[in-house]
Parts: structure tokens; sequence; C-alpha cells
């Protein structure tokens, strides 16, 4: 690939950038949130045309119009979503759209000695092709994707954070499954942020950082600390807004609070304080916050002022969330700027008719046009609105899922202004972020969870390894 | 950083395959036993009363009550399973049972060119549900209602009345049987026979699971999902012409309210859901169908033998319907949770 560019909607996520592959090798793109490197992908596989630049296969120039194009050509992808159906075998998954027929009709025995036959090359005898697909564990599904690529007989294999659903044994045999990829001299392209992976199975790798490349080079020349500049390289200090004055009184506390996922949580929230939840997918984030916001409510311990046991309680008591996945969650896309921001508003009938353009100002909705589709939006200006939907009700306590992901650098400010000022009126807010340097900069207080314990506090200004050491568990 | 990779539980494996428990699971099997466990209840409610449930008669009256609707609900399964649905089923039955007996006119050598004609037409109507909700990108339920619309239009303006006359030959297909087994029967069996072969031994069939399981799976799987959402309306809408033949041999005549009268529209669409097809697709399939037609069927025979309302009888089965589909959601949901 050269010269790839690509803009979505005038905003450029990707420019120049160069990546060549090749049989037998295991490259890594690696790069931090939005540096493009699902983009990039995308464009691999045909799933988005480049607006610029050239792919050549074999040396030969090639365009992709269509997905199935690219898998003609020998490129197959593994999304972080699979596309299976759950109610199907393995393998008529595998041969989805490609069955063998003999006389007209499907072989099942062929579809199926096939799929066994790559099963076995796998080294997988845990589920045969007739299995149903849903009743897999995740891993096994990843497996039945990677069993579909190789009976495509793909040639170049891309990996879109393939580990980020496995559990740790899991990971272990996606290691071995990519040796095997490399051993018939499939390439393989394995994107992800997991610096430890990367070491362990690339040869080499290329690094993105907003939309460009960084550098490309063998695995050996660089060492997870230069990885790590070369990725994030940016001056932490001017990025950030400053830190709050002080914390008052206490607006929310859990005492060995706990359900199906959670144990003994003890946590308090105070006014005028952003109280930083950090810890591994899986680690009981989410789950949290909204366990305090009555979603899926705890089920033993203390919570004061009280315990919701329903959204609705969790409303009254002045919670609100944001959350993670704001267009399935936080927003009617089809609905205007106004009817959104209203929601909350509404559904607890209080009166904010008024304020509404005050308060989209405030929220700095750019452009603040109240008629607006919100699914027009931008990421940012839909997280905004996501924002002013909670500030009609003034929440005493306001829960932040991720409040920056998908979010362009300019709104990422705004949002984070807004949450300091937010504070600073004497709100007590709790902000999950994957993301350590944001985590680590907005924070006063930083809580690190661990298989739905809270591993430990750590004060502002945490160090990201003294993070990840207590997020992993492990003495390093 | 690089400790990224922990966290997350184990996933559980996935469960045995196989056993009796995991079968009983299977919505088919459930409704199946459903049906055993009605004729029971049937016959032993039917003897209180003094009466003998299941008489030569009474078996053949539930396969008679079952094949027209039983071929509709056929269709109507192929059109589910792909995702989609067909509302316009009933108004296609009155007009295909019209242009029958209006061609026929009573002559024994008008047959061939009348079911020719009625299966042309339905295959058009199909099409035009098919291309309705593909091209023009119009929802399934309101694509086939705007059909059905127009059918119900052309059909009240042509007709007021029964129309045309159906020959003594054709009529047998309403009412001869081979022994205990009405050629209706049999008739849908066949349909029933081809439609399973299709969805469990052709391309087509694996397609129209693909498309309604995940749409988006199918196309990128390189399915034309388009072409196949249009070919299960034109198999869904012959099913429909097929039974308008069948009641037109029963009539005697075409009638523009066979079908409505009989409700197959929504009578179908909820044989297709008890015999445990997820309506939103993908899930499903013929036998199941089956089993849903006949336990409708035996509960209006018990009904009938019984000499209940049938008021009474309506709201049993709006309250059998309702039951299975919570079930199976039940038992959808414990899986995966």
């Amino acid at each position: 690939m050269r010269g790839i560019g690509k803009s979505f909607l005038g905003v450029r996520v990707l420019s120049g950038v160069d990546l060549d592959v090749m049989g037998g090798e295991v490259h890594a793109v690696v790069g931090e949130n939005g540096a493009g490197k699902s983009t990039l992908m995308k464009i691999i596989c045909g799933i988005h045309a480049p607006d610029e630049g050239t792919i050549e296969i074999d040396g030969r120039p090639v365009s992709f119009g269509h997905p199935l194009e690219a898998q003609r050509s020998g490129i197959a992808i593994i999304h972080q979503e699979f596309n299976l159906l759950p109610e199907r075998t393995v393998a008529e998954n595998v041969f989805l759209g490609r069955e063998p027929v003999r006389r007209g009709l499907v072989d099942r025995t062929a579809m199926e000695t096939a799929t066994a036959r790559l099963l076995d090359e796998l080294g997988e005898d845990a589920f045969g092709p007739r299995d149903a697909v849903k009743r897999l564990s995740v891993a096994q599904q990843q497996i039945v994707e990677i069993v579909k690529a190789l009976s495509v007989k793909a040639r170049l294999v891309v990996m879109d954070e393939p580990s980020a659903a496995l559990a740790e044994h899991e990971v272990e045999l996606l290691y071995r499954l990519i040796g095997r990829l490399r051993e018939r001299g499939v390439a393989v392209v394995y994107i992800s942020h997991r610096l430890r992976e990367v070491f362990d199975l690339a040869d080499r790798i290329t690094v993105l950082k907003d939309g460009s490349r960084v550098t490309t080079c063998p695995i050996s020349e660089v060492t997870p600390d230069e990885l790590i500049r070369l990725m994030v390289g940016r001056d932490l200090g001017t990025y950030f807004p400053p830190r709050s004055a002080g914390a008052g009184e206490v607006r929310l506390s859990l005492r060995g609070a706990g359900n199906l996922k959670l144990r003994d949580i003890d946590l308090e929230l105070r006014a005028g304080e952003i109280v930083g939840i950090a810890g591994l997918q899986g680690s009981g984030r989410s789950e949290l916050a909204k366990a305090i916001f009555g979603a899926e409510p705890f089920t033993t311990g203390e919570m004061t002022p009280s315990r919701p046991r329903s959204v609705r309680e969790g409303v009254a008591m002045g919670i609100g969330l944001v959350t993670e996945d704001r267009k399935a969650e936080g927003l009617a896309l089809r609905q205007s700027v106004r009817d959104n921001a209203l929601l909350v508003a509404r559904a607890v009938g209080a009166r904010h008719r008024n304020g509404l353009r005050d308060l989209l100002q405030r929220v700095r909705l750019s452009p603040p046009r109240q008629e607006q589709e919100v699914r027009y939006l931008s990421g940012g200006n839909q997280q905004k609105v996501v924002l002013a939907k909670w500030m009609t009700m003034a929440p005493r306590v306001l829960l932040f899922d991720e409040p920056t992901r998908g979010v362009d650098v300019g709104a990422k400010a705004a949002i984070h202004d807004l949450m300091r000022e937010l504070a600073n009126d004497g709100m007590a807010i709790m902000m999950i972020s994957s993301e350590l340097p944001e985590l680590i900069v907005m924070s006063d207080r930083v809580v690190v969870l661990r298989d739905g314990r809270i591993a430990g506090t750590l004060p502002a200004g945490a160090s990201e390894e003294a993070i990840m050491r207590l997020a992993a568990g492990e003495v390093a | 950083m690089n400790l990224l990779a922990r966290g997350r539980r184990p996933a559980r494996r996935g469960e045995a395959h196989g056993g009796l428990a995991a079968r009983l699971r299977e919505p088919t099997q459930v409704v199946f036993l459903a049906l055993l466990g009605l004729v029971a209840v049937g016959w032993a409610l039917v003897a209180l009363d003094g009466g003998q449930f299941l008489t030569m008669e009474s078996v053949v009256g539930i396969q008679q009550r079952s094949a027209a609707l039983g071929i509709v609900a056929i269709g109507q399964t192929l059109a589910i399973l792909a995702g989609s649905l067909d509302l316009s089923v009933a108004y296609l039955i009155s007009l295909a049972s019209l242009v029958a007996a209006e061609i026929m006119a009573g002559q024994d050598g008008k047959v061939v060119a009348a079911v020719a004609a009625v299966l042309a037409i339905s295959a058009l109507v199909g099409l035009v549900n098919g291309l309705v909700i593909t091209r023009l990108r119009v929802h399934a339920f309101i694509a086939t209602l705007g059909v059905a619309l127009i059918i119900k239009g052309i059909v009240d303006h042509l007709y007021d009345g029964p129309a045309g006359k159906v020959p003594e030959s054709f009529q047998l297909l309403g009412y001869s049987r081979i022994g205990p087994i009405p050629v209706s029967a049999m008739l849908w069996a066949s349909v029933a026979v081809v439609a399973w072969f299709l969805l469990s031994r052709t391309r087509l069939g694996y397609r129209i699971y693909a498309v309604g399981g995940n749409e988006d799976v199918a196309r990128l799987s390189g399915i034309r999902t388009g072409r196949v959402i249009v070919i299960t309306h034109v198999l869904c809408s012959v099913c429909a012409g097929i039974a308008g033949l069948l009641l037109a041999g029963r009539l005697g005549a075409g009638a523009p309210t066979v079908g409505t009268d009989g409700g197959y529209d929504l009578e179908s669409i909820a044989a297709v859901v008890l015999g445990g097809t997820a309506l939103a697709g993908g899930k499903g399939g013929v036998a199941g169908t089956v089993g849903g037609v006949l336990l409708l069927a035996v509960l209006d025979t018990i009904f009938n033998q019984l000499e209940i309302n049938s008021f009474g009888k309506d709201v049993v089965r709006g309250v059998v319907i309702v039951i299975a589909v919570a079930v199976y959601a039940r038992r959808g949901t414990r899986r995966s949770a």
C-alpha cells in the first residue's frame, strides 16, 4: 500500500500511509485510539475505498470496490465482532455463501470433512463441524473465523484486536494459531494496542499516529518504552485542563457493595472531585457504573444515601450515566437535538424548556441547532448532547463511561473542560476510561478494578505503570 | 500496558451437543410434544363428554382443515426465515381461487391452463412483494400490506360474490381421499417436503437462513441478499396460489372472501411462530410449522367435538400462541445467558 489517504466527512483520518506486508510475516500495526488503525484495515479489506494512494498485490495494482473483491484476492479479515451466524453449524458458517454443491445439492459431507480437516490442522478437537456456533465460546468462535479465512485460501489475514474478547489461556491458543498461519506462508496483519502481544508475535511493526505512519521496523529494533513514546509522543501537560481545588462533602458512598459481577466495593464520590476508574476489559468498570446508576443494581452491601434498585430510582437520587455506547444507549439517533436533550427532563417530569438554549451553549454544542437530527452530528457533538441530557436534571453524581471514545481532539478537550467545570460547580464525577493518559490527567484519584474488586486506589498523577500493575495484579 | 491481555474470566466451554435434554430444548420438538399432549388431553376431554376423539372422520377433518393453512404456512415459513413476512397471502388466495374458477369455467380441458395462470399470477405478486421490499426498501410489513390492499381493491371491484365454476374432476382435489389420507393433505405434505429439501439441501436454503440470521454477515459472505428475499417471496406467493387452487376445488367456485374469511395471513404467521421459527428470521424450519398447523387444527377439532362456541376457541388459540412464543424466548435467553 502506498500513500493511502482517507477522509470522512471532511475529517482527515489517514494521510500518506505506506504499508507493506510479506508472506509468512506477522506485521503488527499499533497506535492509540483514533490513530487510524481500523480505517487502514477497512481499506485493505475493501470495506472503504481510499481517497488516494494505491494497493498492490504481488506487484499488481488492485482496487477493491467491495469486500468480496478483496476476499477473492486472498484477503480475509477477522473483525473484533465476529461475522458468524449463531444458529448455524460451524461448517455452515465456514462455507457460508460458497457451499460446495454436487448435482445441484449442497454437499454436506464435503463441507463437513473440509471443515474437520482444517480444525484438525489447527489442533482443535473441542468442537466439530456440526456444532452450532451459538454453543461455542468466544475463543472457539474466533477459531471458526480463522478456519473460514483458511478455507478461502487467504494469503493475507487481517486480525483486528483479536485478543480483546479472549481470556488469557485463550490468547495462548491464538498465538499457536497465528504461528500455524505463519508456517503456511500466510501474511498476518495484527492490530493491537497490547504491546505484550505485539512483542510476542510480530516480526515487524508499523506505528500509526494521528493518521500518519510514524515508522515501520523489525520488532527487534525497538524496545517497549520506545514504542510507547512513538505511539503517544505528545506533551500531556498542555493538553488537559487543570485539577480542582479540593473535594467537598461525600455525595455517594459504597460499603462492601456487590452483585454478580462485582464484589466488596468500597468507594466514596465527593462533590467537586473527579474519580477515575481504571481496569482491564472485563474487570467490571462499566458494571460498576451501571450498578451505581441502578441499571444492573447491587444486590449486596450498602450504598448511601440509598441503593437504587432501578434506573428510575437512580435518576431520582440525582445520578446520571453517560454510557459507553452513546449510539445504542445514550441517544435516540433519529430524533432532534432538542428531543434528545430533553429525554431525561421529560422522563422525570422536570421543566427545562426555557433553559435549553443556554444549556446547549454551555456544553459548547456547535452549531447549537436544536432541530438537527442527532445522527448527523459528529461523535463529539453527540456526546455533548448526552451531557446536556443529564444536565437538565442537575445531577448530584454524574458517571462517565469512556466519555471521549470516538470523539475528535477538539471536542475531547471541550468535554474535559466541561467535566472539570461541572466538578468545580459541586458535582461528584466518576470517569471510566481505557485511555490511561486521559485518566491520569483528569482524575483526582484513580481507583483500579480487577476481576470485579477494587485492586487499589492511586493518588492524582499516578504513572501508567503503577495503574497497569494494579490492574493486571502482577508484581513487576 | 503489555498486561492488558489479562482480565476477563475464561469463557464457559460450549455446551455438549446431543442428548435428549438438549434436543428437547429445540422448539420443533417442543411443538410436537405439545401436539401429542394436546391429542391426549383432547381424547380425555371428548371421552369424558361421552364421545370418541380420534375417529376416522375427525382425523380426516383435521387433515383437511390443515391442508390449505398448512400450504400457506410453508410459504410463510420461507419468507419469515429470510427475515421477511407476507401479509398479502389472504387476498392472493381469494384472487387465485377466482382466477382458477373463471378460467376453468366448469370445463375439464381448461384445468391445466387455469393452474398455470394461477401460478404465474402468484409468482408475479411475489416478485412485486420482493422487489418493493428490496429495491424500494420498504419494510416487508408495509410492502406486503400495500400489495394486499391493491389485490383487495381489484377483487372487490370485479366481484361481489362467488364466481366461475370448477369442474368435478378438479373438485376431487378438495374432497377425495386415498384411505384415511385426503388428497389435499398429500398436496400439503409434498409442498412441505419440497420446502424442507430446499432449506436443508440446496444453496438457496442455506442462503435463506443466512439472510434471515444476519443480513450483513450474509452480504459480507458474498450472498446477494436482495435476490434471496425476492425468491422467497415468489415461493411464498406461489404457495398461497396453490392454497387458492385447493380452496377453489373445495368450494367448486372462486370466492372473493375465501382467503380473508380463513384469516390465512395472520393465522399462517401464527402457525409459523408456534412452530418455533423466529419471527426475526434465521432460525426454525418447515417441520415446526407443520407441527404448528396441526396443533391449531387439533385444537379446532377438540372445540368442535365439544361443541364449545367459537369465542372460547379464539381465546384459547391466542393464549396458546402467546405462551408458546414466551416459552421459546425463555429458552433462547437461558441458552445465551
